[in-house]
């Protein structure tokens, strides 16, 4: 018998890091979130895409949008403030451009989808049926746009009809990504759930705003924006927990998330996945990081797969 | 290609009120593959609480000694936090950024610089850049303008271009700003390059659009990602730009230096 034989066999395997949503596996449980990312062909500069378990691409509607003027971005501790207004070149260049380009890359695809009202998410919804898509997320949270959009989120009566509508079309499973921008988060999760969604995601930013006191105004032009960052993320653990306790549908946590550890926190308070947004912007590495340090972390603590981490707190 | 890399600071002073030159030098291994005029780089405030870069350009780019030169305001928290740095500290980097101005188009002609207050350091890059061109006929001059007669960046321009000076208060130069000084000095060109405050490249839009040349302005914007997703830093196009199919394009990849006539600022 040899020494290494004394060790405890968990340590001795890799762990194993796929997860599975919906049907759909993932080679390990990070995702890129909305926006934050593009469809990855900026970032494939910096990192290898096929490390990913998914890209979830910028939003998508049925037509160009132009977006919010500028400025449409600023800092704030430990976070930022966004009101891009979800400018997207519409679904059909999108197709042709960054959908061919995922089609090459060894990772799965999220598509969000956002629209201004039901008719404008069916038709994306619809056009994306044949399309190279592994999940659809929608995207009924921004508070960014003036009209649709954050709406369908806010209230659970729209929040189920819209989810219904789209699980009728749509040919891929379908993730509601919700807003914390609500008073009860397990209401609009449960909404979700009966409407027949597959999965949620949470949370979108938090709507928030900066005054530049020297010129006594906004710093943002639509005054407004969605806060996202390490400044939200112990709102977020709590909500991905509060909602993953009032559904029984797979959860996508992000909010906030910098490192492996943030990662575990979430996927133990009830997330099945997770995803990296704002992070990106500070290190283009992160989501790469997270992963190669979520496997680390999976062996030194013993833990052989890591989707027994989901919910264990 | 991009990177975000950890550079060392070489040397760090002060050149005027508020304004800095840092000089920072790369690891071997990280080495870009080319340096243009016009281009930015993202420098990253030490800490934590302050997660996104701060785009400032390229002031001069020393190939041999592998060294990035910025100057730039010390402005905000970022900025000012980056005055602290002294020789031998590490900071973080993400560059190379954005498209610079076009050698190409510029060399053989005689161009004419507008650089406006802390529009002045990228216009030094430019006019070195330019100094090297093998186009016979390449002639560059420089016109700064400054606040008051803290000229910082003169001395280093004369080396490159005929230099001409505009204050606000009148204490150096032409009384007024660079478009006062290109008119007191009847000075022609074939080209204009431009960086400053939105106001002053609205003037000079008009004014090439008057003498019918083209001109090449570099535009600021807010920026989260520098690299081209997140889309926050748009500029008004006048045309459909090729990546967003809407009249936006991105100051930190498709620019910060554009046409005159592919912007719309007004
Ligand atoms: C392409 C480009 C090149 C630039 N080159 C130079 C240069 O060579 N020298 C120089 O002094 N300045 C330059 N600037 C402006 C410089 O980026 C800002 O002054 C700086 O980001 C302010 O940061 P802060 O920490 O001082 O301010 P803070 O108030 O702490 O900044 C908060 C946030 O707002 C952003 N921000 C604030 N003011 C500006 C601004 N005017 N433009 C863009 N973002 C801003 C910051 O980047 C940061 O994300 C350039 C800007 C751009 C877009
Ligand atoms: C610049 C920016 C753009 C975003 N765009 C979208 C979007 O198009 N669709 C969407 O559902 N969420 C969008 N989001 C929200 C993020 O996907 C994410 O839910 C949120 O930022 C919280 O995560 P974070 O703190 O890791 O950034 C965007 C966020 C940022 C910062
Ligand atoms: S700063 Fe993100 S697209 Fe330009």
């Amino acid at each position: 018998m040899n020494t290494s034989n004394s060790l405890p066999e968990m340590s001795l395997q890799k762990p194993d890091m796929s997860v599975t949503i919906a049907g759909v596996t993932f080679k390990n449980p990070v995702l890129t979130a909305s926006g934050t990312f593009g469809s990855g062909l900026e970032y494939a500069e910096f990192i290898d895409l096929g490390r990913l378990g998914g890209v979830v691409t910028k939003g998508v509607s049925n037509v160009p949008w132009p977006g919010n003027p500028t400025p449409r971005v600023t800092e704030v501790s430990a976070g930022m403030l966004n009101a891009i207004g979800l400018q997207n070149p519409g679904m059909e260049v999108f197709i042709e451009r960054d959908l061919a380009f995922l089609k090459g890359v060894d990772t799965k695809v999220i598509v969000n989808v956002c629209g201004k009202s039901v008719e404008d998410y069916l038709d994306v919804v619809r056009r994306l049926q044949k399309e190279a898509v592994d999940m659809l997320e929608i995207n009924v949270s921004c508070p960014n746009v003036k009209e649709g959009a954050i709406a369908f989120g806010q209230n659970p009566d729209a929040l189920y009809d819209i989810t219904c509508r789209i699980k009728k079309e749509a040919a891929q499973p379908v993730i509601m990504k919700l807003t914390p921008n609500v008073t009860d988060i397990t209401q609009m999760a449960r909404a979700a759930e009966a409407g027949g969604a597959d999965a949620i995601s949470l949370i979108n930013t938090i709507t928030g705003a900066k005054i530049d006191i020297e010129k006594r105004q906004f710093v943002l032009a639509n005054k407004t924006g969605g806060l996202s960052g390490p400044a939200i993320k112990p709102v977020a653990v709590r909500m991905v927990w509060q909602a993953a306790q009032a559904v029984s549908i797979p959860v996508i946590g992000m909010g906030g998330i910098a490192t492996a550890e943030d990662a575990i926190e979430f996927m133990m308070a009830g997330a099945s996945a997770v995803a990296v947004g704002a992070m990106n912007f500070h290190d283009p590495y992160t989501t790469v990081r997270v992963a190669e340090g979520m496997e680390k972390w999976c062996a030194s603590h013993g833990v052989d797969r890591v989707s027994s981490l989901t919910g264990i707190v | 290609m991009k990177k975000k890399t950890t550079m060392t600071v070489l040397d760090s002073r002060m050149l005027a009120q508020d304004i800095w030159s840092l000089e920072l030098a790369y690891a071997p291994e990280d080495l870009p593959e080319k340096v243009c005029p016009g281009q930015f780089a993202g420098l990253y405030p030490a800490g934590g609480e302050m997660l996104l870069m701060r785009p400032i350009s390229i002031c001069r780019w020393d190939s041999g000694r592998g060294a990035l030169r910025f100057v730039y305001r010390a402005a905000g928290k970022g900025t000012r936090s980056f005055t602290e740095l002294r020789a031998g500290d590490k900071m973080d980097m993400l560059g190379i950024l954005g498209n610079g101005y076009d050698l190409d188009e510029l060399g053989g002609k005689h161009v004419l610089l507008l650089g406006g207050g802390i529009g002045v350091p990228p216009m030094l890059e430019l006019a070195a850049a330019l100094n090297r061109s093998e186009d016979a006929g390449t002639r560059v001059t420089a016109v700064m303008g400054y606040r008051n007669n803290e000229l910082f960046l003169k001395e280093e321009m004369e080396e490159f271009a005929d230099v001409y000076i505009a204050t606000e208060d009148g204490s150096a130069g032409t009384r007024g700003n660079v478009l006062d000084a290109v008119r007191e000095n009847e000075l022609q060109a074939d080209v204009l390059c431009a960086c400053g405050p939105l106001p002053m490249l609205r003037a000079i839009k008009h004014y090439a659009q008057e003498k019918d040349i083209p001109a090449f302005l570099s535009l600021e914007e807010r920026m989260a990602c520098g690299v081209g997703v997140c889309l926050g830093c748009v500029a008004k196009t006048t045309r459909t730009d090729e990546h967003s199919k809407v009249h936006n394009a991105r100051v930190c990849v498709e620019g910060p230096v554009f046409s005159a006539d592919d912007v719309d600022l007004d």
